[in-house]
């Protein structure tokens, strides 16, 4: 366990667990945080012991916003020469499978860096939202881009526009989110889902997420093509052998991530 | 713990029973503004106290809740507004109280006041009791969660007879239905809704919690939803100190001294 001044860190069978921890703010992200989030993701994805991260935040509150109170003073230049989202961008670039464990709260910021992950579960009694329009601003950590992409322009407005709190059956029904569990399991359940991940194939979850990534971004057939380049690529695993020989002599499969 | 000075009911708390009682007796205990907001200062408040395991809701003098007062209903009122700045806080209130509420229906339950009964997870009636669904005898429809709880208490048919026909269902009635829990004699009323506020309190009242979160919600859901919810429901339950007690009281071939943990 390593702990940051805003987050806790820790590692359990492949799965790297990055914790936000200002329980006095409801987690409310600072730009330091962000910081350590973005440098301990990083890491994790760099680590060959570790499989899968998980991003969680106290049964509380995933994280209930941005720090207001270091905004006050900003001005469009002051916040065009600090550039506080390009970081966020590095969080897109991480290759290893990425969940968000998600309690109580995840507003602004919060449901923003849930959204920059690529699965997220959630307690029942969980609201989200972006409530940036009630300050007279919105979102600007990709809230507008991932929210639309997730659940179409009709609905994102709706949610953008009106700033209210979106329960977690709604968010699941548009497919937001991937799953609603009891709020006291969404931790066990998360490290349940993360360790199944953790014993697939790992290049194959890393060129999967390129490539379903990359559906959002490209043509059908540029989609297509890259998908093909990177089905070859799987061939050049070791897991792939494992994987297919496995099944010729009809038994479970051992992935190595080689 | 805090005492709160309330203006439209009485809250007490005696043996881990928690009594709310809506108490305007002159006006037949109809709901007044501030009447629902100190029922939810009540719930949040029995909520919280961890010596409380069962609450009860009951109207002081002859009559439960008359429900809302028509005094203040005129052809400027508008009708949504109102349900969801008066009503529905304390309905969805009621439903997120994880810890058994018993309605002692006393007298008559009208309008707003039968949805109140509605709400509550047990219903205890006099013979005298009544349940009046008055909405239709004013051109109105049930509200206040009325017509999704009723239908999965009673089934369609009979819940759609009440609310239509608007005939008063009497306690016996409401009893033979299975509407009400426990029809009482009124000269046993206080002693035998005690009796049975006490021994919900002695329930497991941390499992109680958890069937009260999913089974009716659970009547929308697909056989495989409610596996899923039962698995996490009982993963909770299974960690629970209510669970260890009850397993060392069976081995113990003893009563289990269940604290709701």
């Amino acid at each position: 366990m390593t702990d940051r001044s805003y987050i806790k860190v820790s590692r359990e069978n492949g799965v790297g667990v990055i914790q936000l921890h200002r329980p006095e703010v409801a987690n409310a992200l600072n730009r330091k945080m962000v910081d350590e989030i973005v440098e301990e993701m990083e890491a994790f994805d760099r680590d060959a012991s570790i499989r899968v991260i998980v991003v969680k935040g106290n049964n509380k509150a995933f994280a209930a916003g941005a720090d207001i109170e270091e905004m006050l003073e900003d001005t469009p230049l002051s916040i065009e020469l600090l550039d506080p989202f390009a970081i966020w961008d590095r969080l897109t670039l991480i290759k290893k499978p990425v969940i968000a464990s998600v309690n109580g709260f995840a507003l602004g910021g919060g449901f923003e860096l849930a959204l920059h992950c690529d699965l997220i579960i959630a307690g029942e009694d969980v609201r989200f939202g972006f409530p940036e329009v009630k300050l007279g601003v919105m979102p600007g950590a990709g809230g507008t881009q991932f929210l639309t992409k997730a659940m179409g322009k009709r609905k994102a407005l709706e949610w953008i526009w009106l700033g209210e709190f979106m329960d977690a059956k709604e968010a699941m029904n548009y497919g937001v989110i991937n799953r609603v569990v009891a709020p006291e399991m969404v931790v066990e359940e998360t490290m349940r889902l993360a360790e199944k991940l953790s014993k697939q194939p790992p290049i194959s979850l890393r060129l999967i997420k390129e490539a379903v990534g990359k559906a959002e971004e490209l043509s059908l057939m540029d989609g297509m093509k890259l998908e093909r380049k990177n089905f070859y690529l799987a061939f050049d695993s070791q897991d792939q052998k494992e994987g297919m020989n496995a099944f010729i002599e009809k038994r479970s499969p051992f992935f190595r991530g080689v | 713990m805090e005492s709160i000075d309330y203006q439209t009911i009485t809250y007490e708390h005696k043996n881990g029973v928690a009594t709310i009682a809506l108490n305007r007796p002159t006006a037949y205990n109809a709901f007044t503004a501030e009447m629902n907001k100190e029922i939810i200062k009540a719930l949040k408040v029995a909520s919280k106290d961890r010596d409380v395991r069962c609450i009860v809701m009951t109207g002081t003098g002859k009559a439960f809740c008359a429900g809302e007062d028509l005094g203040g209903v005129d052809e400027n009122t508008d009708h949504a507004a109102f349900l969801r700045k008066r009503y529905h806080p304390m309905m969805k209130a009621i439903k997120e109280v994880p810890k058994p509420i018993v309605a002692a229906v006393n007298g008559t339950a009208a309008g707003a006041g039968m949805s109140l009964a509605l709400a509550a997870d047990f219903r205890l009636v006099q013979p005298k009791t009544k349940f009046v669904s008055a909405f239709m005898n004013i051109g109105l429809i049930p509200d206040s969660g009325f017509m999704y709880v009723l239908p999965r208490l009673i089934g369609y048919a009979k819940a759609l007879e009440i609310a239509v026909l608007g005939k008063p269902i009497t306690g016996e009635e409401a009893y033979k239905l299975g509407l009400a829990t426990k029809m009482i004699e009124p000269t046993e009323w206080d002693e035998k809704v005690h009796e049975f506020a006490l021994s919900m309190a002695g329930l497991s009242t941390k499992a109680f919690g958890l069937i009260k979160r999913y089974m009716m919600d659970g009547m929308n859901l697909s056989f495989d939803e409610v596996l899923e919810q039962e698995a996490q429901a009982q993963r909770i339950a299974g960690m629970s100190q209510d669970h260890l007690e009850g397993l060392n009281a069976f081995k113990e071939k003893r009563r289990a001294e269940f604290s709701g943990n």
